[in-house]
C-alpha cells in the first residue's frame, strides 16, 4: 500500500528507530554469546531471550501500522530494477523481524529448554521435544541470522546511497528528525 | 510526489567511500564479536572439540559423559529448604525428576572399571513450570579452578609432549589435592551408592531477597561398597548399567540433597577448593530413583542437563563454571541432536 505522504508516520518512524537498534543489538548479542564461554555468556544468554520477544511484538504493531497507514510512494524517476530491490527488501525485513524470534522460540521448545523471559515468567513451549524439529530451526535461526545482518548492511548502503548520492528524499522519509533544509524542500514538494 | 534534481550532478567519490567505511566497520565489528578476529578466545566449539578424543567425538552422543542410563523420579522436599531459598522446588511437596547416571567419559562405549568420574544429571519440574536442572560428580573437589585450566588439562592429557602434564601441573598446583581422591582404590559398585556433588558454588535467594552462597551435594542412602578398579572391570564393562537397573527394580534408591551454606569468605569462585567441613548443611529433601530407562530412547536423552537452567530463588555466583558449561553443553546439544541418524532411537543390531 503506498500513499501520497512524503514521510513514514511518527509512530512508523519511531518503530523503525527503536527497531534498528534492537535488531542490530541482538544480531551482535547472538554471535557473542555463542563464541564466548565467560560469564558474559549467561548476561547475553538472558537478554537474547526478552529482546526477541520484544522485537516480535514491535514488529506485529509495525506491520498493523504499515497495513493502516502503507508507506510514501519511492521516487518516479528511481529505475525499476531498484524499485524492485526496495520493495522486495521491505517484505524480506518484515519476514525475518516476525520469523527470527518465532524460529528462536519452536527452536527452545523442541530442545526442552524453558523459555525464560525474566524471573518466573516463562513463555509456553510452542512444539514437542523433537532432535531432528530442533535441527532444523537451529539451523535456519543460525544462517538467517547472518542473512540479516548482511540485508541490514546492503540496506544502511542503500539509504546512504539514497540520500548522499541522489539524495531524492527517501531516506527523509523515515529521518527521524529533519534538518531545516529538509523540511523547506518537503513542505515544497508537498 | 518527490521529485529528483533535474540536472545531472558531477560524479562524487567521497559518498561511495563513505558507505564502504560505513558498512566495513560494521562488517568488522561483528566479525570480532562473533570472535572470527581473535583466535585465541576460548569458544564454546574449541572447548568440546577440546573433549574429544583422539578419532573425533562419538556422533550423535553427548561430547562427555557419553556413557549414560536414564532413569524418573521425585523429588521430595522437606520444606527446610525454603529458609535460604523463594524457589517453589523447596516448598514441601513431591516434583518430578528426569534424570541420568552417566560416566565422565567422551567414549559412550567406555568401560565402567576405565571412568573414575561418575556423574549424575537431574531436571526437577515444579507444577508452575519452573525448571532446576543440574549436572554433578562423585568428585568432593573439581580437578582446576577455572574453565581455561579445564581446557588447558584436556589439551596438556591429549598432548604428545611428555613434559605437558608436569607443565599444566605446575601451572595449576591445584590438581595435586584433585588427585589423591582421583588414584585412591575407594570406587563403590554401584551409582547408588556414590554422592554427587554440585562442585560450584551458586547463590540461593531467599524471600527477603538476602543471597546465600551455598553447593549441594546427593548423599546416597544404600552403604557404599568397596571394590577395586581391578575388580570392577571382572564383573563386565556396562556392570553399573546392569547392577543399577536390577537394583532399582527391586526397590526405589534414595539420596537426602544436601546444602551446605559458605561462611563468609569461603571460596565461591573456585571449584577446585573445598570449604571446610564445619559448615552449616541443610537436609532439603529426598530424591527417589524409581524406574531406570535405557538412555536410547528414554526420556533423558533429548534433555541438556544445562546447570544454568534454574528456578527464581537460585541463581549463579561468582563461580565462571556454570557459565563455561552452559555455553559447553549447548553446543554439545545442537552437534548430537544434528546427529540422530549416528545413534538411532531403535536398536538396530547396533551395541546395546
Amino acid at each position: 500500500m503506498t500513499t501520497t505522504r512524503t514521510r513514514f508516520t511518527a509512530p512508523q518512524r519511531l518503530l523503525h528507530w527503536l527497531m534498528a537498534i534492537c535488531i542490530l543489538s541482538m544480531l551482535f548479542i547472538g554471535v557473542g554469546m555463542v563464541s564466548t564461554i565467560t560469564t558474559r555468556y549467561l548476561t547475553l544468554v538472558q537478554i537474547h531471550k526478552p529482546l526477541g520477544i520484544a522485537i516480535l511484538v514491535l514488529a506485529l504493531i509495525r506491520l498493523t501500522l504499515r497495513i493502516i497507514y502503507g508507506a510514501p510512494s519511492l521516487p518516479a524517476d528511481l529505475p525499476e530494477p531498484i524499485k524492485l530491490a526496495a520493495i522486495s527488501s521491505q517484505y524480506i525485513f518484515y519476514v525475518l523481524m516476525i520469523a527470527m524470534p518465532l524460529i528462536g522460540w519452536a527452536m527452545l521448545s523442541a530442545a526442552a529448554y524453558p523459555v525464560v523471559l525474566f524471573g518466573s515468567v516463562h513463555l509456553p513451549s510452542i512444539l514437542p521435544v523433537s532432535p531432528s524439529l530442533h535441527t532444523l530451526l537451529w539451523r535456519a535461526h543460525h544462517y538467517l541470522a547472518f542473512a540479516f545482518f548482511a540485508f541490514i548492511l546492503m540496506h544502511v548502503a542503500a539509504i546512504l546511497f539514497h540520500k548522499l548520492v541522489r539524495n531524492d528524499g527517501v531516506f527523509e522519509a523515515m529521518a527521524p528528525v529533519l534538518t531545516q533544509d529538509q523540511r523547506e524542500r518537503i513542505d515544497r514538494l508537498e | 510526489m518527490v521529485q529528483s534534481p533535474a540536472s545531472p550532478k558531477a560524479f562524487r567519490l567521497w559518498p561511495f567511500v563513505f558507505i564502504a567505511l560505513v558498512v566495513g566497520i560494521a562488517a568488522i565489528g561483528f566479525a570480532y564479536t562473533a570472535g572470527w578476529l581473535s583466535p585465541q578466545r576460548l569458544t564454546p566449539k574449541k572447548l568440546v572439540a577440546g573433549l574429544a578424543p583422539p578419532g573425533g567425538p562419538a556422533l550423535g552422543y553427548r561430547r562427555n559423559h557419553a556413557k549414560g542410563i536414564c532413569f524418573t523420579g521425585t523429588f521430595e522436599a522437606n520444606g527446610e529448604g525454603s529458609a535460604l531459598s523463594k524457589a517453589p522446588v523447596f516448598v514441601r511437596g513431591q516434583y518430578p525428576i528426569v534424570g541420568r547416571f552417566n560416566l565422565a567419559t567422551p567414549n559412550p562405549n567406555a568401560e565402567d572399571a576405565m571412568v573414575r568420574v561418575r556423574g549424575l544429571g537431574i531436571l526437577i519440574t515444579t507444577p508452575d513450570g519452573q525448571q532446576w536442572r543440574s549436572a554433578m560428580i562423585n568428585a568432593p573437589i573439581f580437578p582446576v579452578s577455572n574453565p581455561q585450566a579445564f581446557y588447558d588439562l584436556l589439551t596438556a592429557s591429549a598432548s604428545k609432549d611428555p613434559d605437558a602434564m608436569k607443565n599444566f601441573i605446575a601451572a595449576n598446583p591445584g590438581f595435586l589435592t584433585f588427585l589423591p581422591w582421583a588414584k585412591s582404590d575407594q570406587w563403590t559398585e554401584s551409582y547408588a551408592e556414590e554422592p554427587y556433588n554440585s562442585l560450584n558454588s551458586f547463590l540461593f535467594v531467599d524471600e527477603s531477597g538476602a543471597k546465600h552462597a551455598i553447593r549441594w551435594s546427593l548423599i546416597p542412602a544404600a552403604q557404599p561398597v568397596s571394590i577395586s578398579p581391578a575388580d570392577l572391570a571382572k564383573r563386565g564393562p556396562d556392570y553399573l548399567e546392569q547392577e543399577i537397573t536390577q537394583r532399582v527394580a527391586a526397590g526405589p534408591q534414595h539420596w537426602n540433597l544436601v546444602v551446605t551454606v559458605a561462611n563468609p569468605g569461603d571460596p565461591t569462585a573456585d571449584p577446585n577448593k573445598a570449604w571446610p567441613a564445619d559448615r552449616r548443611t541443610i537436609n532439603v529433601g529426598t530424591m527417589t530413583v524409581q524406574q531406570i530407562e535405557p538412555e536410547r530412547d528414554g526420556p533423558c536423552r533429548d534433555i541438556n542437563y544445562d546447570p544454568t537452567v534454574l528456578p527464581t530463588g537460585i541463581t549463579t555466583s561468582d563461580d565462571p563454571f556454570p557459565a563455561a558449561r552452559s555455553a559447553a553443553y549447548s553446543r554439545s546439544y545442537n552437534s548430537r541432536t544434528a546427529e540422530e541418524a549416528d545413534y538411532p532411537r531403535t536398536a538396530t543390531g547396533a551395541k546395546q
